[in-house]
Parts: structure tokens; sequence; C-alpha cells
């Protein structure tokens, strides 16, 4: 289903949750709605369920308004952050809810609600109640049961949030695939970056009740448009003036500039691993983390204290090493506008003609 | 020490409950079947039995609807302000502060042939107080906490959620609540049957005072005894306690039965 957002907004008392909202959403994609706690993302899928009223602007599935639509009316699947199942029901029972109500003749129910079961790799459990399954379980019933009318837009709210770190790996991909192979549309909140970047085909960030950015999780990594993406997404370190930086002195000039330099950003080494060594500066390790597949390598610089990674390949260094550090490029911005800004002295200064 | 506490417990059971349990069977009986017979068969004692049988199930019919109704507006009413909320939940507990007989003098006064209400119906030929409609507003005040003070804990604990995503799956409202909200406040309101039938059973002050102890009119079982009481007519008045004492048992006993009932489910 595609789905348009135009300038939604609401108030809870006082309280500005979601400030013109607006966002389009292609057929069959899988969105990551991912922003910090008390963002506005949980009113805003609440929104388009249709259990919030907006205070004002538009909701429109196939280019049809459905803001005066109930939630009954919408076609719409909602996976609620703790389930929120039937708890006197069986999982059969919980599954086949929205097929009885819509009074789906006997047989074509039971098929329907077997096939779903088998799907979920539930099969064996139909007879059991909710508080004889395992979160796991639980969170495939609800997926269960909202897919089971045949919605055209699935909406979950912190779908992983209430399982524990290990099985909710699998889950993810299992909701993944699972997605894919049904075909339909669906908006998940989360607010774990891994799991939003991992999941969906593209992410939204909502921060303070406003969209920040929309696109892939590669394009928002990429290209972030706004500071709070930028610092949200992936790991950095602030540095208030860029300038004190080796080849960026000309860059930062202006008041309130900062800049944001993500480890990936940055190599560590001594001198004769670098191709431009007029490019680093110097530099003193400070702190060594071991992090499985690499070193993280905390380096100070001038006062600045920098993150970055380091591969087990190359020679490994010791705190208090004074090492060369090359920073490739910084995202600066100020109140008024963001910009990428590399390494000037990466460009060689005596280009040799031939 | 301790000793002393089971003992003292004991004796204070044994003086509050045991001992006039006896003393009103023995005394029910002290005049041979035949006279416990004759006292209980009496016209004025079984139109007495009658009327509060009628005002108990008119009562628990009306509390139980009125209750629930109340109980899903104070949690569940998102259309009304907080504040508004706030008020009616701490008016629901009224009656347990103020005394029944206030209460039904308060009706008296509103609805009572010298008031402008009780002058208008009375005038179309609907007598409020002093006749059966008024026994049961009175009775109905009494009771009134019991129902919303069972039901709203649960409304409260079960959330809205499951109700919302009955929405989603396209249930309406009425659906919902048969399917998804009545089997998770069943129980609650089974206790509050319970609690209103005994309490609406038992009931004297109010109904005493609204009613006017009109003997084969307004006469209930507990007026009956009072009555009874004060004639000196001892026989007929522990005749007519042991009746309500063994129905009050027997609904005590049930609500046990179905607390167990509960556990098992």
């Amino acid at each position: 289903m595609h789905i348009e957002v135009r300038g939604l907004n609401k108030h809870f008392g006082s309280f500005h949750a979601v400030k013109d909202v607006s966002f389009d959403i292609a057929k069959g994609h899988l969105i990551g709605l991912l922003g910090p706690s008390g963002g506005g993302k949980t009113s805003v899928l609440r929104m388009l369920a249709g259990l919030e009223q907006p205070d004002a602007g538009e909701i429109l599935f196939h280019g049809e308004p459905v803001t005066d639509l109930l939630p009954q009316e919408r076609g719409i699947g909602f996976v609620f952050q703790n389930y929120a199942l039937f708890k006197h029901m069986t999982v059969f029972d919980n599954i086949a809810f929205g097929l009885k109500v819509k009074k789906v003749p006997k047989a074509v129910l039971k098929e329907r609600v077997m096939e779903l079961v088998e799907l979920t790799g539930l099969s064996g459990f139909e007879k059991r109640y909710p508080h004889q399954l395992s979160g796991g379980q639980r969170q495939r019933v609800a997926f269960a049961r909202a897919l089971a009318p045949e919605p055209q837009l699935l909406l979950l709210d912190e779908p992983f949030a209430a399982i524990d770190a290990k099985i909710r790996q699998e889950l993810r991909s299992w909701l993944r695939e699972l997605i894919e192979r049904v075909g339909i549309t669906s908006i998940f909140v989360t607010h774990d970056q891994d799991e939003a970047i991992e999941v969906a085909d593209e992410i939204m960030i909502m921060n303070q009740g406003r969209l920040e950015q929309k696109g892939t999780p590669w394009d928002i990594y990429k290209e972030p448009k706004t500071p709070f993406v930028a610092s949200f997404i992936g790991e950095s370190t602030i540095i208030d003036d860029v300038s004190e930086l080796r080849g960026f002195e000309e860059a930062g000039s202006g008041a309130g500039t900062r800049a944001l330099i993500r480890p990936e950003y940055i190599e560590v080494g001594d001198a004769h691993e670098f191709t431009m060594p007029s490019a680093t500066e110097e530099g003193v390790v400070h702190r060594l983390h071991f992090r499985g597949s690499e070193w993280m390598v905390e380096v100070e610089v001038g006062g600045h204290k920098l993150m970055t990674y380091r591969s087990l390949e190359k020679p490994s260094l010791t705190p208090g090493q004074h090492v060369r550090v090359l920073v490739h490029r910084a995202y600066m911005f100020n109140e008024e506008r963001s910009w990428m800004e590399e390494n000037r002295l990466k460009v060689d200064p005596m280009p040799v003609m031939i | 020490m301790n000793k002393l506490w089971i003992v003292l417990t004991y004796a204070v059971f044994t003086v509050l409950l045991i001992i006039p349990l006896v003393k009103m069977t023995t005394a029910a009986f002290s005049g041979g079947l035949g006279a416990l017979g004759d006292a209980l068969s009496r016209p004025e004692a079984l139109h007495a039995f009658m009327m509060t049988a009628l005002v108990v199930v008119t009562v628990t019919l009306l509390n139980t609807l009125l209750g629930m109704m109340t109980a899903v507006y104070l949690v569940r009413g998102n259309w009304m302000s907080r504040w508004l909320r706030r008020l009616m939940n701490s008016l629901v507990d009224l009656p347990y502060a103020v005394s029944p007989v206030i209460g039904g003098l308060m009706i008296v006064l509103l609805l009572g042939p010298g008031s402008a209400a009780g002058a208008f119906f009375d005038h179309i030929g609907f007598k409020i107080v002093y006749a059966f409609p008024g026994m049961v507003i009175a009775t109905l005040f009494v009771t009134f906490p019991l129902m919303v003070r069972e039901v709203m804990p649960v409304l409260q604990e079960i959330g809205t959620q499951q109700e919302e995503a009955a929405s989603t799956l396209g249930a309406y409202s009425w659906t919902t609540f048969w399917k998804v909200t009545w089997p998770s406040i069943r129980w609650a309101v089974i206790y509050g049957v319970v609690l209103t039938i005994a309490r609406a059973l038992g009931e004297f002050g109010a109904v005493l005072v609204v009613s006017g102890n009109i003997i084969n009119r307004t006469q209930t079982a507990t007026t009956l005894i009072y009555q009874d009481v004060e004639n000196f007519n001892v026989t007929s008045a522990n005749g007519a306690a042991l009746v309500l004492a063994a129905f009050s048992i027997g609904l005590m006993l049930l609500m046990e039965w179905a607390k167990k009932r509960r556990g098992v489910h």
C-alpha cells in the first residue's frame, strides 16, 4: 500500500508530540522509524493505525484520505510492544480473531490460521495460552494475528524490545524474511539503530516530534542532513574547533561551527604506513580496547581525544606510543547548515607535471 | 505470647459470631418447629421476604449494569477531563462514608412529597418515597461502590492494548467488549454481584427511612425483624433473621467456591 502523510501534528495537553511530519512510503517497503524515546515515533504509528487522532494533517492510503476512518476500517495490522495477546484465548483463537470478526467461513478460517501457524513456526502450539509461551513465541503469535486478516500495511511498535538480546538477533532476520515473503508494506518503530539499519529498506529518523531525515541506511550514514542524524547514526566524536586539526586549518571558520568525526574517517599508524605523511599529525595512543575483530583506539591529538579502529593485521600499538594520525574528513555543522569537509592536505600540494 | 493471640482471636470470633448465631438459632427453634413455621408463614412475613427478594433482584440487575458502565467510563473515558474523572472517582465512595440512614433521608428530602420533584411524580401517579422505587433507589445508593470498586482495578490492570488490538483486527466496540474485555472482568463482576446481593439483603437504615416500614406494603425482611423485636415477638424475629443469615452464609460459600474456580482457570 502506498502511504502519504502530510503535515501531521499531535499535541498531548501542552506537549507537542508530533510536529509537522510529512513523508511518502512506496508499496512493499519495510521502513524503520528510528529515534530516541519520546521522539514521537509511536504517536505517528498510532495515528497511522487510527488509534490516535491527529490535530492537523492528512494521511492517505492509496491516495485516499483515511484520517476520518476508524482503525477497524483501515485494513492495517498492528503489533504492540507487549504484544497485547488475548490472554484468555489459545494461540489458534488469537490468530483467528480477525477472521472470525470478518465472518470468514469456518473451513477457510481454519486453513488460513494453520497456514500462518506454519509460517510463523508455531506448529504444535495452537492449543496453548499466551502465558504458556516464551517471549519470542508470543511475538510470533502477535505477528501471525496481525497478518491473518491480510492487512495492506503492517505497523510494529518496538517489536523486539521485550525480547532478550540473543533471540532478538534471530527474530530480526526472521521478520525481515517473512515480510519479504508476504510482500506487505511495513513500518516498525525502534530506538535501536543497529536494528533499523539491519532490518529496514529505508529509515526515518525522528527527534523531538520532527522527522529529521528519511532515506536508505547507507544514504543516511553517508550524508546526514542534520547534526542530530549525524550524531545519532554510527559512532562519532564532536570537535568544537576543527581548525586545530591538521588539514582543516582553513575549515570551520565562523562561530558555533562544530565538527563531527567518525572512527572510520581517521587512520592511525607509523609514518611509513601513510602515502602522504604531510597530511598527518602527531598523536599519542591513549587507550586500546579489543573489539573482537579489531582494535578500538583512543588517540590524543593536540588536546582532542579521537576514536578510531585499527585492523588486527597491522602492527599492534601500545598506550603512550607516538603515532601519526590522518583525519580524512569531518562532518561540519552550525545552526544554519551542514557540509562535509575533506582534509585539504590530502591533495598533493606539488603535483608533478609530466 | 503467640498462643495468647490465637486464643484471643478465637475468643473474639466466638463472642462476635458464633454465640449470636447459636443463640439466634436456638431462639428461633425455642417454640418448636411448628411455631417457627407459623412465624415465617405469617402473611406479613411472606410479604416482607417477597419485598426483599424483589428489591435484591432489581438492585442487583441495575447495580451490575450501572456499576460496570461507571467503572468503564472512569477508567477508559478519555473524553472526560482527568479532573472530572477524579472527582467522580471520589464521589463513588460517598456511600461508604455516609451513614445509610442519612442516604435514605436525602432521598426523602429530594423525592419525598414535600419536594418539587416528589410532588411532580406524585401528580402523575408515580410514588417514589414510601414505595418500591424509593426502596430500590435507597438500596442502590448503599450498594453502588461495590461493583465499581471490584471492576475498576481489573480494567486498569488489563490496560487498553488488548482492546486496541481487537479494533485494529476489525472488531467494533460491542464485539470487543464481549470477546476481549468481558472475559477479563467476568470474575470481578461475579464478586461484585455477590457483594451487592449480600449488602442489599441486609440493608436496613436507608430502606427503613425511605420505605416508612408499612406492613404488607413496603416492609422488608430486615424491617420486619426490627418490628418483631420492638413487639417482643422474639421467635419470629429470630426465625426471619435465621433465614437471612442462612442465605448470606450460602452466598459467601458460593463466592469462596468461585474464587477457587478462578484459580483453576
